[in-house]
């Protein structure tokens, strides 16, 4: 799915580049040659900034750190060691990435807009360190005599081709990010992090990959903004201006697309230095008041940028069919699986919020090959259930084992590995993805590579009969279909056992029998379910066992005839009138 | 690098510095709060709302000569009083024509988005600002000079005339401004039918929907609110403090700290906030060398914000 248009991305960016270059060696004016370099440098700034906030949706007010970190890195070897930049630009990135990772690992605990405001104070509070530690104005030495050996160059059409060469490599980075596992897990953490992490994406090491690349390319942007411009000052280097610049061309020409941080900043940086050329003696600040204008502009008339708004405006998609019901076809015999060992056991396990005891002293097992029901009333403590098998909560008390290994503490997507799958109450799709790209999410925890990924969610989505919806985006799934994906989702790496939290919430009758279907197939595959449901009529017809909880206590559990039958159960959860109807 | 043991002398008139001066930071901090507690807006042009503060003083006592007129500390209180509604005018028609008509294009924003565009939009609102007062006011730094900023009250703690604390008389009236309108605030959001409004539309949006409040002028008062508390904070620290269109970046971290400090959404936790950070930074005078002033406080923001980001008197919400 991602290979397709790769050719004509590459083609595109061969052309754009030769088309700058071109553009390049006809400018005589030295002023328009400073610009057509300061345009592929804060591209790059974009791009470092669309690679990590744009695909993980952790938006970052402190790319300056990285930028300033690079260029004071670069001028400082220049200057104290009187080494080259050709070698000065990539220690900048080295730098820039290793800040990235230092920075990541300190904030990632943050999230929102918490993480936003830590990120703004990172470059801040360097900008005073850098003050303090006497650079105020750091020149980098001039080096006429070997020239090209030191990066000075006295056609300044050199610095502009650097610059696009540094802009392409950046590209090339994007796209390689944009096109595989590494973006796609980050789009998936961007839309729902719960989900991702119960998916088996591993949030925080790809958070941590992406902010490393985006602190490399905005420490090579740096570096060489520091040997464009020959002198670094705190100011202009870590200064809110250079955070603001990355997010505002991205923003402006699109996030999330290689394509919106060159469009933002080769409209942007021409006009604003144009209009600081004509008006900057009269109107100092004109630069900021651009910057500002635009990014307003854009977010009032579209919200996307310009790349996403101009894609839509030309790619319509058609609308298509729904996915066709399963017929009532014969029942697989479930005995081919015969119900074996305990593969999951709870031993007293608790869980309080605040003054509520929302597990209290929970003990059960669920056995191999086992369709398990978990039923009782709202707020009874069933997703919580779920929710501290599944790493979500960490329990107070006790212990979960799955297949002899101990689960409390582990990672959601460490217990997705494992071979622990499940689905959500409400439904958490990844909106904006289509439903292959979805489900593919969901078998990177267990794919080689990307291609594999996708085969394996192949296999997932032909299980389920949706192959119809492949390439539909997931926000224009109807419920039922949403239901199908997260299941595909969650059978794409292949669990051993499957949890299933209300998975015939708002469903027709019709289509429930078909989900019920559905489920009674992947347990003759040879999956164990847990499943969590309030729709008693098709719970007795489904599963084999029930465990019934109230007020975060197991009151009973046992075959549906005897549970049904149970009068604390009858008490808590059904109510008399219920049994009649139910068991016949 | 670190400066020898301060005498108590010097100890008494960092700590009297510190809460005159975390006072101001108080207010600052409770406009900035009363905008997320209510709207759940970050709001980045904050301390460019606190340099159109100081740029109005200047107009009102200088440009316009008003002190010249009825004397500096008449004038300091027509200015107070006039940037009141000045202010929460000009903050409920950026909130008439910007913030508020975010995500009515297109419905498919979700909540988080949505405040993700506001907040971004506010860094736009604060670029177009600071740069704007640079295009009209220029960039040298400007000080007012009023009879408070150059005054000061003695206090003899110990009674013996060795000791002597110096309390500039601008910082202190700065701070009593600060907590008269903190008290302000307080009753018009615990005492008044609008205070309930506005907290029944913070605490949950649609129920206070469905029981007739309007959501959105709700937020387009609070947003009114918060500039002018904000501009009034900014007529007091012109008193003492000089300043220039970038002001706003000095005090802006000064503001988050606060509020994080005081438990983002708490309203009157965010001036607690506020008091104990311009404490700490007081204090951190008498150890560090002037220009790492800045660097801690931003590293007291980080501390706080990775330590406990639900602050003093704010409540854990994340929920699985």
């Amino acid at each position: 799915m991602f290979v397709g248009k790769l050719k004509t991305t590459y083609l595109l960016i061969a052309l754009l580049g030769a088309a700058y270059l071109l553009l390049i060696t006809i400018t005589s004016n030295s002023y328009y040659q400073l610009m057509l370099t300061l345009v592929p440098i804060w591209a790059v700034m974009g791009l470092s900034w669309n690679i990590f906030s744009g695909y993980s949706g952790l938006v970052s007010f402190g790319h300056a750190v990285f930028f300033g970190l690079g260029a004071y890195t670069t001028a400082i070897l220049a200057a104290e060691a009187g080494l080259t930049p050709w070698l000065g630009i990539p220690i900048a990135g080295l730098a820039g990435s290793l800040a990235g990772i230092l920075v990541g690992a300190i904030t990632f605990r943050l999230r929102g807009h918490y993480f936003s405001l830590a990120m703004l104070a990172y470059p801040l509070a360097l900008l005073h360190v850098f003050e303090w530690a006497g650079y105020q104005e750091l020149s980098v030495p001039m080096r006429r005599e070997s020239a090209a050996a030191f990066m000075q160059f006295s056609d300044q059409r050199w610095y502009a081709v650097i610059a696009l060469v540094l802009m392409i490599f950046a590209m090339l980075i994007s796209i390689r990010t944009e096109r595989s596992r590494f973006g796609f897990s980050l789009l998936s953490i961007k839309q729902n992090e719960l989900a991702a992490e119960a998916a088996g994406i591993d949030s925080f090491r790809w958070k941590l990959r992406a902010i490393a690349v985006s602190g490399a390319l905005a420490g090579a942007a740096g570096g060489l903004y520091a040997i464009v411009l020959l002198v670094v000052t705190p100011g202009t280097v870590f200064g809110l201006q250079a955070s603001a610049l990355a997010l505002i061309v991205t923003m402006f020409g699109g996030v999330g697309t290689v394509w919106g941080p060159v469009v933002g900043a080769a409209v942007l940086i021409p006009l604003s230095e144009v209009l600081h050329a004509e008006l900057g003696s009269v109107l100092p600040g004109i630069q900021g008041v651009v910057f500002g204008a635009a990014i307003i502009l854009v977010i009032m008339t579209m919200p996307q940028g310009i790349v996403w708004a101009v894609r839509d405006r030309f790619v319509k998609r058609a609308r298509r069919q729904g996915v066709a019901l399963l017929a009532a076809g014969p029942e697989p015999a479930a005995s081919l699986h015969p119900i074996g060992e305990p593969i999951m056991t709870l031993e007293g396990v608790s869980r309080h919020f605040g003054g509520v005891r929302a597990l209290t002293d929970v003990s059960m097992t669920v056995n191999r090959g086992e369709i398990l029901g978990i039923i009782g009333p709202n707020g009874a403590g069933k997703t919580t259930l779920f929710n501290n098998i599944n790493g979500l909560i960490i329990p107070d008390h006790g212990s979960i084992h799955f297949l002899g290994k101990p689960l409390q503490r582990q990672r959601p997507n460490r217990i997705c590995a494992l071979g622990i799958g499940r689905t959500f109450q409400v439904a958490r799709p990844f909106p904006r993805m289509t439903l292959l790209e979805n489900v593919t999410v969901g078998a990177y925890v267990k794919a080689a590579s990307d291609e594999e990924a996708v085969a394996l969610a192949r296999g997932a989505i032909a299980r389920l009969g949706l192959e119809s919806q492949e390439e539909t985006l997931a926000s224009e799934l109807t419920n039922y279909e949403l239901r199908l994906m997260e299941l595909a989702r969650a059978i794409a790496s292949d669990p051993v056992l499957l949890m299933l939290d209300e998975p015939f919430a708002g469903l027709a009758s019709t289509e429930v029998a078909s989900f019920m279907s559905l489920i009674r197939r992947l347990r003759a595959d040879g999956v164990t379910i847990v499943i969590i449901e309030h729709t008693m009529y098709a719970m007795v017809k489904l599963v084999d066992r029930f465990v019934v909880l109230d007020h975060g206590v197991v009151i009973a559990s046992g075959t549906p005839d005897t549970v049904v039958k149970d009068e604390r159960v009858v008490k808590a959860y059904l109510g008399d009138k219920w049994v009649a109807d139910a068991v016949d | 690098m670190l400066a020898a043991l301060p005498s108590l002398e010097t100890i008494l008139q960092t700590i009297a510095a510190g809460l005159l001066v975390g006072s101001t930071y108080g207010l600052m901090c409770v406009a900035l709060g009363l905008i997320f507690g209510i709207m759940r807006l970050i709001n980045f042009a904050q301390g460019d709302f606190l340099m159109a503060g100081m740029y109005f003083a200047s107009i009102v006592l200088t440009t316009l000569g008003l002190s010249g007129l009825i004397g500096g500390i008449p004038a300091l209180v027509v200015a107070v009083l006039l940037a009141i509604p000045l202010f929460m005018l000009v903050g409920v028609a950026l909130h008439w024509t910007l913030l508020g008509r975010i995500g009515r294009a297109s419905q498919a924003m979700t909540e988080g988005e949505l405040h993700q565009t506001q907040l971004i939009m506010t860094l736009g609102i604060s670029l177009i600002l600071a740069n704007g007062a640079l295009m009209v006011f220029g960039s040298t730094p400007v000080s007012l000079d009023t009879p408070l900023s150059t005054q000061a009250w003695v206090l003899d703690p110990f009674g013996e005339g060795e000791i002597l604390v110096f309390l500039n008389k601008g910082r202190v009236a700065a701070a009593a401004v600060a907590v008269a309108a903190t008290a302000g605030l307080y009753l018009l959001l615990n005492r008044t039918s609008l205070g309930r409004r506005l907290r029944a539309a913070a605490d949950n949006p649609l129920a206070a929907t469905y029981m007739g409040i309007d959501v959105t002028a709700s937020h387009r008062i609070t947003f009114g609110l918060g500039f002018a508390l904000t501009a009034v904070a900014g007529v007091m620290v012109a008193t003492f403090y000089p300043f220039q269109p970038y002001v706003g970046i000095d005090f802006v971290i000064v503001m988050y700290a606060g509020v994080v400090l005081g438990g983002m959404g708490s309203i009157i936790g965010s001036f607690w906030g506020g008091l104990i950070i311009g404490l700490v930074q007081q204090l951190s005078t008498l150890v560090l060398p002037t220009q790492l002033q800045g660097t801690t406080v931003f590293l007291v923001f980080l501390l706080i914000l990775l330590v406990g980001p639900q602050g003093l008197f704010g409540r854990s919400v994340e929920r699985a």
